[in-house]
């Protein structure tokens, strides 16, 4: 611990990377230095992309969620074409992906998987969480959703339809969840402070709790 | 959400479009996913080959094949991609949830066939 000499009032090991990189992590540096080093793109460009990717995080998805709990017509283009609906709110699309947003109702309760691999609506939500991107998850969400959901605390009624959507290619999605009742005084910005990203890729419902307001 | 324009419009006669511009398959219409095994980059998850649904939607505009473009191959191979629902109890026979479960997937026009028996 001698290198690591700055005062602080907790002990943690030293912030170093002592495992030998993985079969993938040489692959991918070995990659990216060929398409440097051909001047396919620049350091610079990488750097930027992960800025990119870096400023995304679910506090869009729930400013695009609240603004459609509150301004009905702002709901229905965002329905009608999810990233025209961002975009109206200064959401940048970097790549070529569209975007379906799925509404939940009370007949209808949508979840998202990408069994394939990792698809998930990263303009509006970020990185997905590491549970969205393993095969339990990935194999089970369309096996079995109504015990995922279980798992995650969320019952729904068996007359609810579940509607699981597979996102395989262009199309990703995101999750319109209800809005909880008993927020009816809430303004726009506090509605967006309930939503999460779970409630957005399905796996829970919004919650309301007076008390803890 | 809106259907592929080129679905709905009137046509008007003696116009003809390019092979693969019009959807092949309307909305509402029975399809049948391919059963096929391609080698290689395929985005059409086993589990639901050879599996029946319909189509929800067709997704607007066309866009290009991602299977030929994880090859590099783009050009020329843009299509439509159709959103298809198939019931949950149609992909797993011992389903365990409501008979109304489904499932939603975007498929490009070529896994997608004709049922046999309609």
């Amino acid at each position: 611990m001698s290198d690591h000499d700055h005062d602080h009032d907790h002990d943690h090991a030293p912030l170093t990377v002592d495992e030998k990189p993985g079969y993938f992590d040489v692959m991918e540096t070995a990659v990216r230095e060929l398409l440097i080093e051909r001047k396919l793109f620049g350091a610079d460009e990488i750097r930027r992309q992960i800025e990119v990717l870096d400023s995304r995080t679910p506090a869009l998805g729930a400013k695009v969620v609240a603004r459609a709990w509150t301004d009905p017509d702002f709901k229905s283009r965002l329905l009608e074409n999810g990233r025209t609906g961002c975009e109206e709110l200064g959401i940048t699309f970097y790549d070529d992906t569209q975007l379906i947003v799925l509404e939940n109702t009370p007949d209808v309760h949508n979840l998202i998987v990408c069994t394939l691999c990792s698809c998930y609506p990263r303009p509006v939500l970020g990185l997905p969480p590491d549970w969205y991107k393993l095969k339990p998850y990935r194999a089970r969400a369309v096996y079995e959703p109504r015990a995922v959901l279980e798992e995650f605390g969320t019952s729904i009624p068996h007359e609810v339809e579940i509607r699981v959507s597979d996102s395989t290619a262009i199309i990703r999605y995101l999750v319109l969840p209800m809005r909880p009742e008993g927020t009816e005084h809430l303004n726009e910005a506090q509605l967006a402070d309930l939503v999460t990203r779970d409630a957005m890729i399905g796996v829970i419902q919004v919650e309301y709790k007076k008390e803890a307001a | 959400m809106e259907g592929s324009l080129l679905a709905k419009i009137e046509k008007i006669s003696g116009v003809v479009p390019a092979e693969g511009e019009v959807p092949l398959f309307n909305e509402g219409e029975a399809v049948a996913i391919a059963m096929r095994s391609p080698i290689g980059h395929y985005r059409m998850p086993t589990y639901l080959r050879g599996k029946r649904g319909k189509v929800e939607a067709i997704i607007p505009g066309m866009a290009v094949d991602n299977e030929e473009e994880g090859y590099g191959r783009n050009a020329g191979s843009k299509g439509h991609y159709y959103r298809v629902a198939i019931p949950m109890t149609e992909v797993w026979p011992d389903y365990i949830g409501s008979a109304n479960d489904g499932l939603r997937i975007e498929v490009f026009e070529n896994w997608l066939e004709k049922p046999s028996d309609v």
